[in-house]
């Protein structure tokens, strides 16, 4: 088994590097990064965007009105207080049933996404690995992802064997692959697991939702270099929704938005995330309380 | 429920083949039959069921003295999905049709066959054993017996692979009391499958299984019920588990129109166990009806039940379970788990899970659950790109998974997989 910190290659930034001078975004936006390992060239760069989205349950609105675009091969950070609609947001985007939508739009490339069911969504691109992955008792992953690519016209043949490359990528032991999805793993252990199916899907955008959390310091810098090296392989584009700046030191961030109560109230570049660091929420009219 | 057909006499019982005894037993149980009273729904151990409307005079008991010879495509069918076995009978309507056994086994005093020709003598004592009466239709089943499956494996043997045992319903309008007595004897070791299975017939079956598992013998017992829609079937299985002995019972109900099953395992001897199991599917308007009994009759024995079923369209379950821990079964253990998925608006589970505990120094646990399919799960599969067809396929696959990895029959536990993929698939 290839160590956590080997994995991924020697493209993760160290620490002290990151959050710097760099004023700009850590990288040009649009996919000029290189075209996704699989298609080579062929790709010209998607665009997930949401406009004006106000999202909620029947009691209470909790999105008052998001704005993002984010292109292939970007990184764009979503921080905010507990509470403020993060997951919501990400769940939102996916489908999740009981979250309406009020107004508001969401589309990858022009499909409007609102309008497909959450399968669809998938099979047009995009991929959420979820703050709490949910167990599915008795349901293998090799299934799982074997019927994803059979919806997908691929080869479901392709599955162990792209598992275990993923596996070995961020050093993730593939004993625990074996399981049923997510059954009896641990919090650090279902983030890997999830960082593999992630790596085997291919979407062309992930909403990452705290993926850090729950990681040892070695398993976060491994997901966290599989994350970035996906960016460049296959244009990944990210948005990546943290409380630290430590996962941003390995997936650099092109840009930090600040969710606060539903909304966005500011945006950046990687500098902001180290801002809020030392800073809190206080400067956004946030108090301890967290209202 | 209304009157029993004419039929149902005791000069039909009277021109059933048998020696003295059994005419006898028979004319008993029907004498009892007549006095007492046929179960409604208004009892509490028929709560939920069906049985107000099985109307018992539109089936005739089957008084053939022979059973119909050769083994139909459809038996040799089930039969062999059991996998290599060790030998095999074939009941058809409750009479002997086709016994084998394999030569080794016949020399180490290994029977299977049928009761009244394999053991005329002390059938008298075999038949009943295990059994009581707990309703009408055990009285009924006794009174128009034809002939019982019997199955002993001596002290001290072990056999490696299952012995097999088909019950086939020929019959159209036929009602059908098979009969299954299972010994085995001290220190050894047995599997049995029985499969119950009809063509596509009207008919009500009423079979009674009797398992007797000596000290520290190890009895595996699987139970295969695929019945064909238009039958009624009432079904009592009495289980004794000895001293130190182990009984693992495992019962998979897809068939049947209305379906029941009686469970009750008695734990005699200290230091036994006994494991109950079933996995049960219904569709259409089928219904299956479970009533289990944990009875722990002496110190330090352990019984484990878990059974898993789903219901789709308008088809109904019941599941009723009682963990009884009698006086002086002090350092047991009884668990019960009942977990049930609802796949349609249109059906319905019913779980009713019961103590009655006369000891204190006893663990018991019971659980119970009723609902759908999970909304997060199917999201999360979604989210990967899995069609919701696909979604709803895998995570019924993994409900039943657990439950289904643990039939005694490995060779079994594929087919069943299919089984269910194809229940849940069908229109
Ligand atoms: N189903 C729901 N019903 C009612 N309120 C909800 C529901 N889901 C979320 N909320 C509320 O909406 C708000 C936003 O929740 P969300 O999970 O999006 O926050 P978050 O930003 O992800 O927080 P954290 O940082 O703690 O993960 C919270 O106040 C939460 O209690
Ligand atoms: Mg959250």
């Amino acid at each position: 088994m290839t160590p956590a910190r080997e994995a991924g290659g020697d493209r993760g930034a160290p620490a002290r590097e990151a959050g710097g001078d760099r004023g700009a975004p850590a990288r040009e936006a649009g996919g000029d990064r290189g075209a996704p390992a699989r298609e080579a060239g062929a790709d010209q760069g998607s665009v997930l965007s949401v406009v004006g989205l106000r999202a909620g349950v029947p009691e209470r609105e909790i999105l008052e009105g998001i704005d993002l675009e984010l292109r292939s091969g970007e990184v764009h950070a979503v921080m905010g207080p507990n509470g403020s609609g993060k997951s919501t947001l990400a769940h939102v985007l996916m489908g999740r049933p009981g979250i309406r939508v009020t107004a508001g739009g969401v589309s990858l490339d022009g499909i409007d996404l609102l309008a497909l069911p959450t399968w669809k969504r998938a099979q047009a691109g995009l991929f959420l690995l979820p703050q709490y992955p949910t167990e599915v008792p008795g349901v293998s992953l090799d299934d799982a992802l074997g019927e994803a690519l059979t919806a997908a016209g691929r080869d479901r043949a392709e599955v162990p064997e792209l598992v275990a490359a993923e596996a070995s990528r961020i050093g993730f032991d593939p004993r625990f692959l074996d399981r049923p999805l997510n059954v009896d793993l641990s919090g650090g252990e279902k983030k890997r697991n999830e960082t593999v199916q992630l790596g085997v899907l291919g979407p062309r955008f992930a909403v990452l939702d705290e993926v850090d959390s729950g990681l040892d310091i070695d398993a976060l810098r491994a997901v966290a270099r599989r994350i970035e090296a996906a960016t460049t392989e296959s244009n990944l584009g990210v948005l990546a929704i943290t409380h630290y700046t430590r996962l941003l030191h390995v997936l650099r961030a092109d840009a930090v938005h600040v969710l606060v109560r539903g909304s966005i109230v500011a945006s950046g570049g990687p500098e902001l995330a180290e801002e809020l660091e030392q800073t809190g929420y206080a400067p956004y009219g946030v108090d301890e309380r967290g209202t | 429920m209304t009157t029993p057909s004419t039929e149902f006499t005791a000069d039909a019982a009277a021109a059933l083949p048998g020696p003295a005894w059994m005419q006898q037993r028979r004319a008993d149980a029907l004498a009892r039959f007549e006095a007492r009273a046929l179960p409604t729904e208004a009892e509490e151990v028929w709560r939920y069921s069906r049985i107000d409307e099985l109307d018992l005079s539109a089936y005739r008991p089957v008084v053939a003295r022979e059973a119909p010879t050769g083994l139909p495509a459809a038996v040799t069918a089930v039969a062999d999905a059991a996998g290599p076995r060790s030998g095999l009978l074939v009941m058809r309507d409750g009479r002997l049709s086709h016994a084998e056994l394999r030569d080794d086994l016949s020399a180490k005093g290994v029977v299977l066959g049928s009761l009244l020709q394999a053991a005329p003598d002390e059938g008298a004592e075999v038949l009943g054993a295990v059994a009581g009466a707990p309703d009408a239709f055990v009285e009924l089943a006794t009174a128009f017996l034809g002939e019982a499956a019997f199955v002993r494996v001596p002290s001290k043997v072990e056999l490696d692979a299952p012995l097999v045992v088909v019950h086939w319903l020929d019959t159209d309008g036929g009602a059908v009391f098979p009969r299954t007595l299972v010994q085995v004897g001290e220190s050894s070791q047995a599997g049995v499958i029985e499969v119950a299975a009809s063509d596509d017939v009207a008919g009500l079956a009423a079979p009674v299984v009797e398992l007797d598992v000596g000290d520290a013998a190890n009895l595996a017992y699987l139970g295969l019920q695929q019945l064909g829609s238009r039958v009624w079937q009432v079904a009592y299985q009495a289980s004794r588990v000895g001293r130190d002995a182990s009984l693992r019972s495992f019962t998979a109900a897809l068939g049947g129109g209305y379906a029941r099953l009686r469970t009750d395992s008695r734990l005699a001897g200290q230091g036994g166990s006994t494991q109950l199991m079933a996995a049960f599917f219904g569709a259409g308007d089928q219904m299956h009806d479970f009533r289990t009994l944990q009875d722990h009759d002496a110190p330090r024995t352990t019984s484990d039940l878990l059974f898993k079923g789903a219901v789709r369209d308008r088809a109904r379950s019941v599941y009723s379970g009682l963990i009884r821990i009698r006086h002086g079964a002090h350092g047991s253990n009884a668990f019960q788990t009942n977990r049930n998925l609802v796949l349609s608006e249109g059906a319905h589970a019913d779980s009713v899970p019961n103590l009655e505990i006369e000891e204190n120094d006893v663990r018991c646990s019971h659980a119970s659950t009723v609902g759908p399919i999970d909304e997060e799960q199917r999201y999360y599969l979604e989210s990967r790109g899995v069609p919701p067809a696909a979604a709803d396929r895998l995570i019924v696959g993994g409900f039943f998974g657990d439950i289904l990895d643990r039939a005694p029959a490995p060779g079994v536990r594929a087919r069943l997989r299919q089984a269910v993929n194809d229940r849940l698939e069908s229109d």
